[in-house]
């Protein structure tokens, strides 16, 4: 009987301990730093692994990234939960800003799509245009992975099977899945049964397991993929850290970020490229 | 089996090597389950107790919704904490989603269900047993709420890790209140379904395995710390 003070107050001792370390963890983080929501592709292509820590030296302000999908990403500064958002699907970037929940929009970066699939390519697909590639995709009912996640890719996904002037909506069977989830979950679902996908490239080229996958359309202005960034409007959003997120924005848009994005790597590659200075973008 | 070997050697080298990164994540994911059973014990464990105890209105229902509850998902409770706690939500103004707080929060409503459901089972046999004895005695209910619960200590120590272990190993709920922000709210199982979705396979296993091995320390632990609440 005599032991079960004893328990209770190192219970006690420990739950404080805990609470402590936890609430001291949350003050020291929260100084200085803005919530990024942003997309799987950038995440999982390692650039924000090897971008943060710089932007944190050069800028003092941390990043906090959440890799959602742009879709999600957007909804969720919406609803106020994010200071910035670091997505590619320009239409839908448009419709952010037309509602006002973003004020400008910044071009900061691109690369391009790559049609994956396996390498002894049963839709005979290699090398041709992306929308020829899709429309013989289609004839075959070659299994395909969409993400179905309505995150940039997808969007860009669905937008190239309506330029292929294919209704994919009607057109979908057993053959075209829709795993709702990342652009690494639709590459292992792709790699696992022999699929073909549609990808980002920097997320290919980041990518650990490959099985016999293999890029079989590349190169073609279709496939063109654009990234934005986004301060949320603090008139939609008063928790919005404007100045921070604003510097965050110049300096990812500025020649020192613009060269730190170019000089981003894997096996001598280049992952992203610079064009904060394209209007058009 | 590569993949396996490959995973056995990882996971021996960041064990070795104790990689700050891992060990921040292995920290948090303690610290944050950890907490989360002990207020899911604190609020569950009377409450547990009490529906044994006491005949009150509703008191059925209360037990069968503790018992349904076992069964829920943490996506939902996720989802739940989610909308509670975002800006635009009624806890919006505490600015917690996307923190450990956030996820504590998240992980004790996981665990309270199971704290009630377990507590109150052990308390409906020692009641029967020594209810009355106790109210003989004296005791208000309430007070007698103290001696019941040291008599199922052992099973009160269950409770506790039966909540820690739903914790520990949930994904679903912290992924959606905590964002898997790396260095702040990245936990074990939040790595490793980032990892998994690197194509990381072999490294998201290694971490799969630090898990396993974790989940084994506590659990020796309590039983150690369970043969020295009983021995006297």
């Amino acid at each position: 009987m005599q032991r079960w003070p004893q328990f209770l107050r190192a219970s006690a001792i420990a739950t404080f301990v805990t609470a402590t370390a936890l609430l001291c963890g949350q003050a020291g983080a929260q100084e200085k730093s803005i919530v990024v929501a942003s997309t799987t592709s950038t995440q999982d292509s390692g650039l924000y692994d090897y971008l943060l820590p710089i932007v944190k030296e050069k800028t003092g302000i941390g990043v906090k990234v959440l890799a959602q999908g742009t879709g999600q990403a957007l909804d969720t500064a919406r609803r106020c939960d994010a200071d910035v958002v670091f997505v590619h699907a320009k239409s839908a970037e448009e419709k952010f800003l037309a509602e006002g929940y973003g004020i400008r929009r910044y071009p900061v970066m691109y690369n391009d799509f790559v049609l994956i699939g396996p390498k002894d390519n049963p839709a005979g697909v290699k090398g041709k245009d992306i929308l020829t590639a899709l429309q013989m995709i289609k004839a075959k009912a070659a299994p395909f992975i969409s993400r179905g996640d309505r995150s940039g890719t997808n969007i860009a996904e669905l937008a190239l099977w309506k330029n292929a002037g294919i209704d994919i909506g009607n057109a979908k069977g057993p053959w075209y899945k829709e795993i709702g989830q990342g652009m690494g979950a639709a590459l292992n679902t792709a790699s696992a049964s022999n699929s073909y996908v549609l990808s980002d490239r920097g997320t290919w080229l980041a990518f650990q397991n490959r099985g016999d996958l293999a890029i079989l359309v590349e190169g073609d202005k279709h496939l063109f993929n654009q990234y934005g960034v986004m301060l949320v409007n603090p008139a939609k959003c008063p928790s919005v850290k404007k100045d921070l997120g604003q510097q965050f924005i110049d300096w990812l848009t500025s020649p020192e970020g613009q060269k730190i994005i170019a000089d981003y790597k894997i096996n001598g590659r280049q992952l992203f490229y610079p064009n904060a200075n394209d209007p058009n973008a | 089996m590569q993949d396996f070997t490959d995973a056995l050697y990882t996971a021996a080298a960041l064990i070795v090597h104790l990689d700050p990164e891992v060990r921040e994540i292995v920290t948090l994911s303690l610290g944050v389950s950890f907490t989360a059973s002990i207020c899911a014990f604190v609020i569950g464990a009377p409450f547990g107790a009490a529906l044994a105890m006491y005949r009150f209105w509703g008191q059925g229902a209360w037990i069968v919704i503790a018992n349904a509850l076992l069964g829920l998902p943490p996506v939902v409770v996720g989802l739940v904490v989610y909308l509670l706690l975002s800006r635009s939500g009624p806890l919006g103004s505490l600015g917690i989603l996307f923190t450990p707080t956030a996820m504590v929060i998240a992980q004790t409503a996981l665990g309270i269900p199971i704290v009630v459901a377990l507590v109150h089972r052990m308390t409906v046999d020692n009641w029967a047993t020594y209810g009355n004895a106790l109210l003989v005695d004296g005791a208000s209910r309430l007070r007698a709420m103290i001696p019941i619960m040291l008599i199922g200590r052992e099973a009160l120590l269950t409770a506790f890790l039966a909540a820690f272990g739903r914790a520990i190993a949930e994904v679903g709920a912290i992924i959606i209140v905590g964002g898997n922000i790396r260095g702040y709210t990245r936990t074990m199982t939040t790595a490793i379904a980032l990892e998994t979705s690197k194509g990381e396979l072999s490294f998201a296993l290694a971490l799969g395995i630090v898990l396993i091995i974790l989940s084994l320390a506590v659990s020796a632990l309590s039983l150690i710390f369970g043969r020295a609440l009983t021995a006297r």
